[in-house]
């Protein structure tokens, strides 16, 4: 199979890449651009491991071809950190033990950040539905649930001031 | 009470941005230049001769650069020296379906792929054996020619006088119990990259550097070692971050050494990952174990006497069996006190991956056995069970009767917490119907008091070294790998030494730069990694304190030393503010303490962190300390055969009650909560010990109701992370962590086990609550919808539901027809003539 030239944008950047056009997304995105925070777990789409963002939405890596995603905004692990310092979520994680081993950490942020852009305020019962898409060994998902609601508590905080001021319309 | 200010304290891992950022590396993540892909050929059979391998297709084809069958390294290895039993690659025949046959090194995994269909493998079957029942009948075929009835080991133990015990008894309970086998599953599969230097006096292949996921550095370069002929000091063995263990990773796996036999041929760095089937293989799990328990009781719930039978179906290779079948037996001790003990363990050969070392190594199984037991004499004598579990209290110090020293004792506590939080008394039998409430509780070493190579050797020795800018490195072999080591090692570093944590960095589990740590497995490294870490920080607090009272004038007993500041005891600890507080330096610490006391005429009242260094470093020449940690002789247990297996420096102890509900229609178990208190000894990182706990608990869960390793006929029906179950979030409960601090007099601040010791009372736990929801009593786990409406149909005398009914007997039974990968591609095993699989009806 002989390889052909793609355009992937990752985490705002364009690069311009020689793939197999049976590359899978998480071998370019490891090996060619040696973004390796995510991870390869199950080979079957049913860990999670390999979660990133598609547009927005988040995807598995695993069982996505590199070559059908040109044209789209890919958002991986290395591109959610805030200017050079931790986002909330990853600083939560650290504090409130939602990451021990941490294989599955990149993708638990991708899922949780596509959950938060999409539902801001999810009850319980969504944050576990939305989590049910990446397995954890090592944490039994407690202390995610503390890390995701203290960063949807201080969220929510911090909204308010703003949310004062246009009350009026 | 002592004032900690960084003991005790929950902090984020030292390693957690790593994690939650991406950019911590992995096995999997480093590449080195001209990096080969090494892929392994698996037998397709679980037992047969190798008559002849063809490797010339594979070696042939452009872009494989080696191809290394058995011969190339067929040096015997195991973790245990007793079970020196495997090769890297298979020496003329394998012993279970998924066996490595060989290694194909080359330029891309395609091509390694294709390669290994090119090889050609004759192999002529030999008769099966998967049940360990059947197995110990074996005369001929055996699966190891040394180990006849294909068992691999049995002891036999008699403490104290069980037939006096059983005499004496008022009530006696028996029955059988069976655990199905489970696995580690950990995310990360295991990778092994290996790349061999060349000798620059030589121009010969030289030192090989090794990068593996591995809780055992040391034992991989000591293996290693012995199968490559090479001196263990030209082997350096490095651990990255490990994806989670669980035990999965705490002995030598095959890619480990096979990844350096092709890295050796290919002369080019080779790495080997394994995908998740090939995990699955590997294995080293939990053994499906048969538990024959007895157990005989006073009126008033006192055990006079237990005798217990395990026999363990171990896999086709040693591994760590023979130190699983005697935990299964020593851990009967040390929780109750009970005064007669008969114990007969049985660890059986069969022609399936190797069992091994799984988080509770050998004591979950016989734990959810003898807890499900006290559960029934409760009910059978009319006492509450946490009641009986009262009454059969030890009394530390102690020396349990097969020889446990126990000195912190937190049990008591942590059933009076459980009872209280879950509201025991109130709420048991009073639940609505279907609906129930069940106790237990376990306990676990805190290290292994005799190592496996035993020696004189200290368990763990760490080194610390001090620089003029007032750095502390932390040199340590113990092996980071999820639960939190690093931290650890910078917390007890930070507390002894007065500074921040910040001060801290722990240099981990690299065997050219760390003194030799045993690794990451029977909950040993808080306990003897800790207090060797707070040796060497005493050691290297000594040299600064003396330069430090010199420079006060002072006595060296006046000096303290506590948040980055050194003073005299009595004076105000006042300004001088250290360069980490005050985030920039002044250039002062190079240019010395002779300067700065020029500049200063008088002594000075009190010191910053740096200027004591330097101070001490004037003084002293360097500054570094060493510590290490042995455990004491009083606690290496008594003098007979497998004594060597079970004594600990110390115990932890947990006690759960779990809230369930049973759906009598479906038979589907739904865990509402688990109260969990566990008795760590004094929790260094609350949020660590909590989490350990939890994820002990959730594993536990796993275990109990769905999580089982399916095998037909040597083939796992199940090798993937969507069919061997492993809980998500939506079917994992509220667990409620209560941290019980016994103070250990030996841990380091008091410190014991909090990894592991938590998940074998969750299996009874949930088992006991069943009990109380709907009144039937299970002894098989897991506890699966169809077992339990078993038990239901059973008990109200309705006809057990076939619910294979139709289908054809020799048919995949799972959801994963084609059984993995090795199936799929038609490689599917065919059965001996004699193979006891077939005899039943197969094919």
């Amino acid at each position: 199979m002989k390889k052909e030239l793609i355009e992937l944008r990752v985490n705002s950047r364009t690069h311009e890449l020689a793939v197999q056009p049976d590359a899978l997304l998480l071998d370019v995105l490891r090996q060619e651009l040696g973004l390796t925070g995510s991870k390869r777990a199950c080979d079957d789409s049913s860990c999670g491991a390999c979660t990133l963002q598609v547009d927005g939405v988040p995807m598995l890596a695993c069982t996505m071809l590199a070559a059908s995603y040109q044209g789209c905004e890919i958002t991986t692990v290395e591109g959610i950190a805030d200017q050079g310092g931790l986002a909330a979520l990853q600083k939560a994680y650290g504090a409130f033990g939602g990451s021990q081993c941490g294989y599955c950490t990149p993708g638990f942020m991708m899922t949780v950040r596509g959950l938060l852009t999409s539902n801001p305020d999810p009850t319980e019962e969504e944050i576990r539905g939305a989590l049910s898409s990446n397995l954890c060994r090592c944490t039994g998902y407690s202390q995610m649930y503390q890390a995701i609601r203290a960063v949807i508590e201080a969220e929510k905080k911090s909204q308010e001031p703003a949310m004062a001021g246009g009350q009026h319309d | 009470m002592t004032e900690y200010s960084v003991i005790g304290k929950s902090i984020a891992m030292v390693d957690a941005a790593g994690k939650t950022t991406g950019s911590g590396k992995y096995a999997d993540d480093f590449n080195l230049p001209g990096m080969l892909v090494g892929k392994i050929l698996h037998s397709p059979y679980p037992h047969a001769l190798i008559k002849h391998i063809d490797t010339r297709r594979a070696r042939e084809l452009d872009g494989v650069v080696a191809v290394v069958t058995g011969e190339d390294a067929p040096n015997q290895y195991g973790i245990l020296p007793v079970g020196h039993d495997e090769t890297a690659l298979a020496v003329g025949k394998v012993r279970y379906v998924g066996d490595n046959v060989a290694c194909v090194a080359a330029i891309s995994e395609a091509i390694a792929e294709k390669a290994l269909e090119l090889i050609e493998v004759e192999y002529e079957p030999l008769p099966a054996y998967f049940d360990p029942e059947q197995s110990v009948k074996a005369e001929h075929d055996l699966i190891h020619e040394n180990r006849p009835n294909n068992m691999e080991k049995d002891y036999h133990h008699i403490f104290g006088d069980p037939e006096k015990g059983f005499a004496e008894a008022d009530y006696v309970a028996e029955a059988r119990y069976i655990a199905n086998e489970v696995t580690h599953a950990a995310m990360e599969p295991h990778c092994t990259l290996a790349s061999f230097e060349i000798d620059p006096q030589t121009g010969k292949q030289g030192r090989l550097t090794v990068w593996s996921s591995t809780q055992v550095p040391y034992y991989l370069q000591h293996k290693l070692s012995l199968v490559l002929d090479l001196p263990m000091s030209q082997i350096r063995v490095i651990k990255p971050l490990v994806g989670g263990g669980f035990g999965g990773k705490s002995e030598i796996i095959p890619l480990e050494i096979i990844a350096a036999v092709a890295a050796r041929a290919a002369n080019v760095p080779v790495k080997i990952t394994y995908t998740r089937e090939e995990v699955f293989w590997a294995h080293r799990g939990r053994p499906r174990t048969i538990i024959d328990l007895k157990t005989g009781v006073k009126k008033d719930g006192r055990i006079t006497a237990v005798a217990c039978k395990v026999i363990q179906d171990g896999g086709a290779y040693c591994s760590y069996g023979v130190v699983t079948i005697l935990y299964s037996g020593a851990l009967l001790g040390a929780l109750y006190d009970i005064p007669n003990i008969r114990y007969d363990g049985y660890r059986v050969l069969t022609n399936k991956p190797a069992c091994g070392a799984m988080r509770g190594h050998g004591t979950v199984n016989v734990r959810f056995a003898f807890e499900s037991q006290m559960d029934e004499i409760a009910a059978k004598i009319g006492l509450d069970p946490a009641a009986l579990r009262l009454v059969n209290l030890l009394k530390p110090p102690a020396i349990t009767v097969n020889g446990l020293r126990v000195l912190s004792y937190g049990l008591p506590q942590c059933i009076d917490q459980v009872i209280t939080r879950s509201g025991w008394n109130g709420r048991r039998g009073k639940l609505p119907k279907g609906r129930g409430l069940g106790m237990a509780c376990s306990h676990y070493v805190s290290g292994a008091a005799n190592s496996i190579i035993r020696s004189e050797m200290p368990h763990s020795t760490v080194n610390i070294k001090i620089d003029r800018d007032g750095g502390v490195v932390v040199y340590t072999g113990a092996a980071e790998i999820g639960q939190g080591s690093d931290t650890m090692t910078a917390q007890i570093a930070a507390e002894v030494l007065g500074c921040s944590l910040s001060r801290v960095k722990v240099i981990a589990a690299d065997t050219d730069l760390t003194p030799i740590d045993l690794g990451a497995y029977s909950s040993r490294v808080t306990f003897m990694a800790g207090n060797a870490t707070l040796r060497a920080a005493e050691a290297v607090k000594k040299d600064i304190i003396s330069a430090a009272a010199q420079r006060i004038g002072c006595l060296a007993e006046e000096v303290v030393m506590s948040g980055d500041r050194v003073w005299k005891r009595g004076a105000e600890p006042g300004e001088p503010e250290s360069a980490v507080a005050r985030g920039h330096v002044d250039g002062q610490i190079l240019r010395g303490s002779v300067l700065q006391s020029r500049k200063e005429e008088s002594p000075k009242t009190h010191l910053s962190f740096e200027e004591a260094v330097v101070a001490a470093i004037d003084l002293h020449g360097g500054l570094t300390g060493t510590g290490s940690y042995a455990p004491p002789m009083e606690a290496r247990g008594g003098q007979h055969k497998g004594a060597g297996v079970g004594p600990s420096p110390a115990y932890s102890y947990s006690a759960q009650v779990a809230e369930v509900s049973v759906d009598e229609e479906t038979g589907v178990v739904t865990v509402h909560k688990i109260w969990a208190a566990h008795d760590c000894g004094r929790a260094l990182n609350p949020v660590a010990v909590e989490g350990q706990v939890i994820g002990s608990v959730w594993m536990g869960l796993g275990q109990a109701l769905q999580e089982e390793m399916i095998w037909k006929d040597g083939l796992m029906m199940n090798p993937g992370l969507l069919e061997y179950r492993s809980p998500s979030s939506v079917e994992s409960p509220e667990i409620e962590c209560i941290i019980v601090e016994s103070i250990d007099p030996e841990g380091p601040f008091g410190a014991k086990e909090a990894g592991e010791g938590s998940l074998a009372a969750t299996i009874p736990a949930i088992s006991n609550a069943i009990y109380d929801a709907v009144g039937i009593r299970l002894r098989e786990v897991p506890f699966s919808p169809e077992r339990v409406l078993a038990a239901l149909r059973a008990k109200k005398g309705l006809k057990r539901i076939a619910m294979t009914q139709g289908v054809d007997p020799t048919g995949p039974t799972t959801f994963r027809e084609q059984g993995g990968a090795l199936w799929y591609r038609g490689k599917g095993p065919e059965r001996h003539a004699e193979d006891p699989a077939r005899v039943g009806g197969g094919r």
